[in-house]
């Protein structure tokens, strides 16, 4: 059961963005911009850095819906995306978004354990500047929503099937429109 | 040095907006609305949460400045302080206190906050929307503090800095530069 009254019928990240929609907004756009946004990464390589980071963190919501959209962008590859929670460096995926993963999971444990050698490393590989700014910070807010989801001991349903539904919309929409959906038609409009 | 090319002079966060102003503009918006907008809470409180999370995360820049917006706010930079070393032996409120024993478990990994601790800021006065907003400002300052320090960002020590950009943050908050 949640720790406070969340809105009922919804989960995660969800019911606890429908009970203070103030902060919805920014959590939405930050998603948006990071997630789905026009990007030299693809919108499945940001998906896979989030999917990770989640499970790292152990949230079985975070880790499910983004592995689900991560799934929906890549084709349905949903093998992919269990390897790369398994073990990435092993994953059939370019070597510079290995390089990108290696930095998440050091942001994941923790700023400071971020190396100029991490950097170099990715940077060997192709990766821009922008490119790294946005895995640490992607990495960095699944730290935040993570906490988040777990921290209100939100519900989070076991049924995969929920989840790869919910994927694909989101993968399509994106994270603005597909957000507004818990609000009041009213708000839906804006 | 920045792990990436970040413009100089810029200390901390502030670096890292400047480099991608198209997501400084939610983290700021986020960061309003938590610490500054009224709230049930004060927004000494809520520094003081910020500042406690940031020195657990052992980020410097994030404490420094928040710390000073937390003694701007409280007139006080001793109680800034004995937060950061013991909540429990800090003189705040009881209610505060078991906020703060939230923040520190969601710090930890959300899963550890349990229903007793829960229950504690409950029976001490804690709404829901104040627990509510503990949970988030302290997996906020998980994001912030790993953004700070996982860019590699420049954190000057300069502890009358820290003072006036805490005083600038409690009077105008977070939205605008």
């Amino acid at each position: 059961m949640p720790h406070i009254a969340l809105p009922e019928g919804l989960n995660g990240i969800r019911s606890a963005m429908a009970f203070r929609p103030e902060v919805a907004q920014p959590l939405s756009e930050l998603a948006e911009v990071l997630l789905h946004g026009p990007h030299s990464l693809t919108a499945g390589e940001r998906e896979l850095i989030a999917t990770y980071v989640s499970s790292l963190n152990g949230c079985y919501y975070c880790q499910m819906s983004h592995g689900a959209i991560a799934a929906a962008h890549l084709d349905g590859n949903e093998e992919l995306v269990r390897c790369v929670k398994e073990d990435f460096r092993r994953a059939e995926i370019s070597d510079k978004l290995k390089a990108l993963l290696e930095i998440a999971a050091k942001v994941q444990r923790g700023g400071r354990n971020v190396t100029a050698e991490d950097a170099a490393n990715a940077r060997r590989y192709g990766a821009t500047d922008l490119e790294i700014h946005d895995t640490v910070l992607i990495a960095a807010f699944f730290c935040m929503c993570n906490r988040y989801v777990d921290g209100l001991a939100t519900t989070q349903p076991g049924d995969e099937a929920l989840y790869r539904e919910r994927g694909k919309q989101v993968a399509c929409e994106g994270y603005v429109s597909a957000g507004k959906t818990y609000q009041p038609p009213a708000a839906r409009t804006r | 040095m920045p792990h990436i090319t970040l413009q100089e002079g810029l200390p901390g966060i502030s670096a890292g907006f400047a480099f991608r102003p198209e997501t400084a503009k939610p983290m700021r918006e986020l960061a309003h609305i938590l610490l500054h907008e009224p709230g049930p809470l004060t927004p000494g409180e809520r520094e003081l949460i910020a500042t406690y999370v940031s020195a657990r995360n052992d980020c410097y820049f994030c404490q420094a400045s928040h710390g000073g917006a937390a003694a701007a706010h409280l007139g006080s930079e001793e109680v800034v302080q004995k937060v950061k070393v013991d909540p429990e032996a800090a003189p705040v409120s009881a209610k505060l206190r078991a906020l703060l024993n939230i923040a520190g478990k969601v710090q930890s990994g959300g899963k550890n906050v349990s229903e007793e601790d829960v229950a504690r800021a409950r029976e001490l006065g804690a709404t829901d929307h104040e627990i509510h907003d503990t949970v988030l400002i302290a997996a906020a300052f998980c994001m912030y503090n790993r953004y700070v320090d996982g860019l590699g960002t420049w954190q000057p020590e300069d502890a009358s800095m820290y003072a006036q950009m805490g005083k600038h943050l409690a009077e105008h908050g977070y939205r605008k530069p």
